[in-house]
Protein backbone atom coordinates (compact mmCIF):
# COMPACT_ATOMS: atom_id res chain seq x y z
CA UNK A 1 0.00 0.00 0.00
CA UNK A 2 1.35 3.39 -0.94
CA UNK A 3 -1.30 6.03 -0.18
CA UNK A 4 -4.73 5.76 1.38
CA UNK A 5 -6.28 9.23 1.55
CA UNK A 6 -9.94 9.59 2.41
CA UNK A 7 -12.15 12.57 1.58
CA UNK A 8 -15.12 11.07 3.43
CA UNK A 9 -17.24 7.92 3.17
CA UNK A 10 -16.77 6.23 -0.24
CA UNK A 11 -14.39 8.96 -1.38
CA UNK A 12 -10.98 7.48 -1.39
CA UNK A 13 -7.65 7.74 -3.19
CA UNK A 14 -5.96 4.38 -2.74
CA UNK A 15 -2.71 3.35 -4.41
CA UNK A 16 -0.46 0.33 -4.18
CA UNK A 17 3.07 -0.23 -5.35
CA UNK A 18 5.25 -3.27 -6.07
CA UNK A 19 7.87 -3.47 -3.27
CA UNK A 20 10.68 -3.74 -5.81
CA UNK A 21 9.44 -0.79 -7.87
CA UNK A 22 8.26 1.77 -5.32
CA UNK A 23 8.09 4.62 -7.82
CA UNK A 24 5.26 2.89 -9.68
CA UNK A 25 1.88 3.69 -8.10
CA UNK A 26 -1.23 1.80 -9.17
CA UNK A 27 -4.53 3.45 -8.24
CA UNK A 28 -7.35 1.12 -7.22
CA UNK A 29 -10.88 2.32 -7.68
CA UNK A 30 -14.33 0.75 -7.39
CA UNK A 31 -16.62 1.47 -10.31
CA UNK A 32 -19.36 3.06 -8.27
CA UNK A 33 -21.68 5.97 -8.66
CA UNK A 34 -20.16 9.08 -7.20
CA UNK A 35 -16.43 9.16 -7.82
CA UNK A 36 -15.71 9.62 -11.54
CA UNK A 37 -18.98 7.98 -12.67
CA UNK A 38 -22.68 8.78 -12.90
CA UNK A 39 -25.06 5.91 -12.07
CA UNK A 40 -25.72 4.72 -15.64
CA UNK A 41 -22.09 5.19 -16.67
CA UNK A 42 -20.96 3.10 -13.70
CA UNK A 43 -23.34 0.31 -14.68
CA UNK A 44 -22.14 0.31 -18.30
CA UNK A 45 -18.53 0.47 -17.21
CA UNK A 46 -18.95 -2.48 -14.83
CA UNK A 47 -20.50 -4.53 -17.63
CA UNK A 48 -17.66 -3.68 -20.00
CA UNK A 49 -15.00 -4.54 -17.43
CA UNK A 50 -16.78 -7.80 -16.61
CA UNK A 51 -16.91 -8.70 -20.31
CA UNK A 52 -13.11 -8.46 -20.47
CA UNK A 53 -13.01 -5.33 -22.60
CA UNK A 54 -10.07 -3.78 -20.81
CA UNK A 55 -6.55 -5.09 -20.76
CA UNK A 56 -4.23 -2.16 -20.75
CA UNK A 57 -1.56 -3.04 -18.22
CA UNK A 58 1.59 -5.02 -18.84
CA UNK A 59 3.66 -6.47 -16.02
CA UNK A 60 7.09 -8.03 -16.25
CA UNK A 61 8.73 -10.63 -14.06
CA UNK A 62 12.10 -12.32 -13.93
CA UNK A 63 10.82 -15.79 -14.63
CA UNK A 64 7.43 -16.23 -16.24
CA UNK A 65 6.91 -19.94 -15.61
CA UNK A 66 7.82 -19.62 -11.92
CA UNK A 67 5.58 -16.57 -11.51
CA UNK A 68 2.74 -18.33 -13.35
CA UNK A 69 3.06 -21.35 -11.06
CA UNK A 70 3.13 -19.15 -7.97
CA UNK A 71 0.16 -16.97 -8.93
CA UNK A 72 -1.84 -20.05 -9.93
CA UNK A 73 -1.06 -21.59 -6.53
CA UNK A 74 -2.32 -18.37 -4.94
CA UNK A 75 -5.60 -18.60 -6.86
CA UNK A 76 -5.04 -16.15 -9.71
CA UNK A 77 -6.95 -17.07 -12.88
CA UNK A 78 -5.09 -17.04 -16.19
CA UNK A 79 -6.80 -16.72 -19.55
CA UNK A 80 -3.56 -17.70 -21.27
CA UNK A 81 -0.74 -19.75 -19.73
CA UNK A 82 2.86 -18.83 -20.55
CA UNK A 83 3.03 -18.95 -24.33
CA UNK A 84 5.85 -18.23 -26.74
CA UNK A 85 4.50 -15.58 -29.09
CA UNK A 86 6.43 -14.03 -31.97
CA UNK A 87 6.75 -10.86 -29.89
CA UNK A 88 7.84 -12.56 -26.70
CA UNK A 89 7.00 -14.96 -23.87
CA UNK A 90 3.66 -13.98 -22.38
CA UNK A 91 0.77 -15.02 -20.15
CA UNK A 92 -2.54 -13.25 -19.50
CA UNK A 93 -4.23 -13.13 -16.10
CA UNK A 94 -7.59 -11.80 -15.06
CA UNK A 95 -8.61 -10.00 -11.88
CA UNK A 96 -11.87 -10.61 -10.02
CA UNK A 97 -13.63 -7.74 -11.81
CA UNK A 98 -12.74 -8.86 -15.34
CA UNK A 99 -9.72 -6.66 -16.08
CA UNK A 100 -6.96 -8.64 -17.73
CA UNK A 101 -3.25 -8.08 -17.69
CA UNK A 102 -0.29 -9.20 -19.69
CA UNK A 103 2.60 -10.75 -17.83
CA UNK A 104 5.89 -10.93 -19.67
CA UNK A 105 9.40 -11.97 -18.85
CA UNK A 106 12.37 -9.64 -18.60
CA UNK A 107 15.12 -10.41 -21.06
CA UNK A 108 17.85 -12.31 -19.29
CA UNK A 109 21.36 -10.96 -19.39
CA UNK A 110 23.79 -13.61 -20.52
CA UNK B 1 23.32 -20.33 -20.85
CA UNK B 2 21.56 -22.81 -18.57
CA UNK B 3 18.54 -24.62 -19.91
CA UNK B 4 15.39 -23.61 -18.04
CA UNK B 5 14.47 -26.20 -15.41
CA UNK B 6 11.61 -28.62 -16.00
CA UNK B 7 8.12 -27.78 -14.84
CA UNK B 8 8.15 -30.12 -11.80
CA UNK B 9 11.36 -28.46 -10.64
CA UNK B 10 9.65 -25.11 -11.01
CA UNK B 11 6.77 -26.30 -8.85
CA UNK B 12 9.20 -27.27 -6.08
CA UNK B 13 10.99 -23.94 -6.28
CA UNK B 14 7.67 -22.13 -6.19
CA UNK B 15 6.56 -24.22 -3.21
CA UNK B 16 9.80 -23.33 -1.42
CA UNK B 17 9.14 -19.65 -2.07
CA UNK B 18 5.53 -19.93 -0.87
CA UNK B 19 6.84 -21.73 2.23
CA UNK B 20 9.14 -18.78 2.95
CA UNK B 21 6.26 -16.34 2.31
CA UNK B 22 4.17 -18.14 4.91
CA UNK B 23 6.77 -19.12 7.52
CA UNK B 24 9.19 -16.18 7.35
CA UNK B 25 8.53 -15.36 11.02
CA UNK B 26 9.70 -18.78 12.16
CA UNK B 27 13.21 -20.08 12.53
CA UNK B 28 13.38 -21.39 8.96
CA UNK B 29 16.05 -23.89 8.10
CA UNK B 30 16.76 -23.22 4.44
CA UNK B 31 18.83 -26.40 4.15
CA UNK B 32 15.77 -28.36 5.24
CA UNK B 33 13.72 -26.71 2.50
CA UNK B 34 16.26 -27.82 -0.09
CA UNK B 35 16.09 -31.31 1.41
CA UNK B 36 12.29 -31.36 1.30
CA UNK B 37 12.39 -30.31 -2.31
CA UNK B 38 14.80 -33.24 -2.77
CA UNK B 39 17.52 -31.13 -4.31
CA UNK B 40 21.11 -30.81 -3.42
CA UNK B 41 21.59 -27.55 -1.55
CA UNK B 42 23.61 -25.93 -4.31
CA UNK B 43 21.29 -27.02 -7.10
CA UNK B 44 18.36 -25.67 -5.10
CA UNK B 45 20.02 -22.31 -4.49
CA UNK B 46 20.97 -22.02 -8.13
CA UNK B 47 17.45 -22.77 -9.41
CA UNK B 48 15.86 -20.48 -6.83
CA UNK B 49 18.13 -17.66 -7.85
CA UNK B 50 17.41 -18.25 -11.51
CA UNK B 51 13.68 -17.89 -10.84
CA UNK B 52 13.68 -15.09 -8.30
CA UNK B 53 16.95 -13.27 -8.81
CA UNK B 54 17.91 -13.86 -5.16
CA UNK B 55 19.19 -16.75 -3.09
CA UNK B 56 16.62 -18.26 -0.68
CA UNK B 57 18.43 -16.58 2.21
CA UNK B 58 18.43 -13.17 0.50
CA UNK B 59 14.76 -13.67 -0.34
CA UNK B 60 13.87 -14.59 3.26
CA UNK B 61 15.62 -11.46 4.53
CA UNK B 62 13.79 -9.36 1.98
CA UNK B 63 10.40 -10.78 3.02
CA UNK B 64 11.18 -10.13 6.70
CA UNK B 65 12.18 -6.53 5.99
CA UNK B 66 9.05 -5.91 3.89
CA UNK B 67 6.86 -7.39 6.64
CA UNK B 68 8.69 -5.29 9.21
CA UNK B 69 7.89 -2.18 7.17
CA UNK B 70 4.20 -3.10 7.17
CA UNK B 71 4.16 -3.55 10.95
CA UNK B 72 6.07 -0.30 11.51
CA UNK B 73 3.55 1.45 9.26
CA UNK B 74 0.86 0.18 11.66
CA UNK B 75 2.76 1.84 14.49
CA UNK B 76 4.19 -1.20 16.29
CA UNK B 77 7.38 -0.79 18.29
CA UNK B 78 10.77 -1.60 16.78
CA UNK B 79 11.54 -4.45 19.18
CA UNK B 80 8.08 -6.02 18.79
CA UNK B 81 8.46 -5.84 15.02
CA UNK B 82 11.96 -7.30 15.08
CA UNK B 83 10.88 -10.51 16.80
CA UNK B 84 7.50 -10.67 15.05
CA UNK B 85 9.14 -11.04 11.65
CA UNK B 86 11.70 -13.62 12.73
CA UNK B 87 14.89 -11.71 13.54
CA UNK B 88 16.59 -12.77 16.75
CA UNK B 89 18.11 -9.48 17.82
CA UNK B 90 17.35 -5.79 17.49
CA UNK B 91 20.88 -4.83 16.46
CA UNK B 92 21.08 -7.22 13.51
CA UNK B 93 17.53 -6.23 12.54
CA UNK B 94 18.42 -2.53 12.64
CA UNK B 95 21.55 -3.15 10.60
CA UNK B 96 19.74 -5.10 7.86
CA UNK B 97 16.76 -2.77 7.83
CA UNK B 98 19.04 0.17 7.28
CA UNK B 99 20.85 -1.60 4.48
CA UNK B 100 17.58 -2.19 2.62
CA UNK B 101 15.68 1.01 3.34
CA UNK B 102 18.50 3.50 3.98
CA UNK B 103 17.03 4.42 7.35
CA UNK B 104 16.76 2.87 10.78
CA UNK B 105 13.53 1.15 11.86
CA UNK B 106 12.80 3.87 14.41
CA UNK B 107 13.29 6.60 11.80
CA UNK B 108 10.99 4.68 9.45
CA UNK B 109 8.39 4.30 12.21
CA UNK B 110 8.47 8.05 12.91
CA UNK B 111 8.35 8.93 9.22
CA UNK B 112 5.35 6.68 8.56
CA UNK B 113 3.40 7.90 11.58
CA UNK B 114 4.04 11.47 10.54
CA UNK B 115 2.89 10.73 6.99
CA UNK B 116 -0.30 9.09 8.27
CA UNK B 117 -1.08 12.14 10.38
CA UNK B 118 -0.44 14.44 7.43
CA UNK B 119 -2.71 12.37 5.16
CA UNK B 120 -5.49 12.46 7.75
CA UNK B 121 -5.10 16.21 8.30
CA UNK B 122 -4.69 17.24 4.66
CA UNK B 123 -5.66 14.41 2.29
CA UNK B 124 -5.71 16.68 -0.76
CA UNK B 125 -1.96 17.10 -0.48
CA UNK B 126 -1.67 13.42 -1.42
CA UNK B 127 -4.34 13.21 -4.13
CA UNK B 128 -3.50 14.22 -7.72
CA UNK B 129 -5.11 17.60 -8.48
CA UNK B 130 -6.83 16.42 -11.69
CA UNK B 131 -8.54 13.57 -9.84
CA UNK B 132 -9.59 15.80 -6.95
CA UNK B 133 -10.94 18.42 -9.35
CA UNK B 134 -12.89 15.87 -11.36
CA UNK B 135 -14.62 14.76 -8.18
CA UNK B 136 -15.32 18.29 -7.07
CA UNK B 137 -13.03 18.10 -4.02
CA UNK B 138 -11.24 21.30 -4.94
Amino acid sequence: MHTDASMGPGKRWLTVTPPEQPDLEIALMAIDEGMMFKKDTAEKMRELVKAGTFGYAVFECNDLVATYEELTARGVKFKKPPTKEFYGFEALFVDDSGNWFSLGEKKKED
Amino acid sequence: MDQPPKIYLYRRIVLAKLFIDEHYAEDIDLDAIAGEASFSKFHFIRLFKMAYGKTPHQYLTRVRIEQAKLLLEKGESVSDVCFAVGFDGVSSFTHLFKRFTKMTPSAYLRQQQQRKEEIAAAPLKFIPGCFAAQNGWI
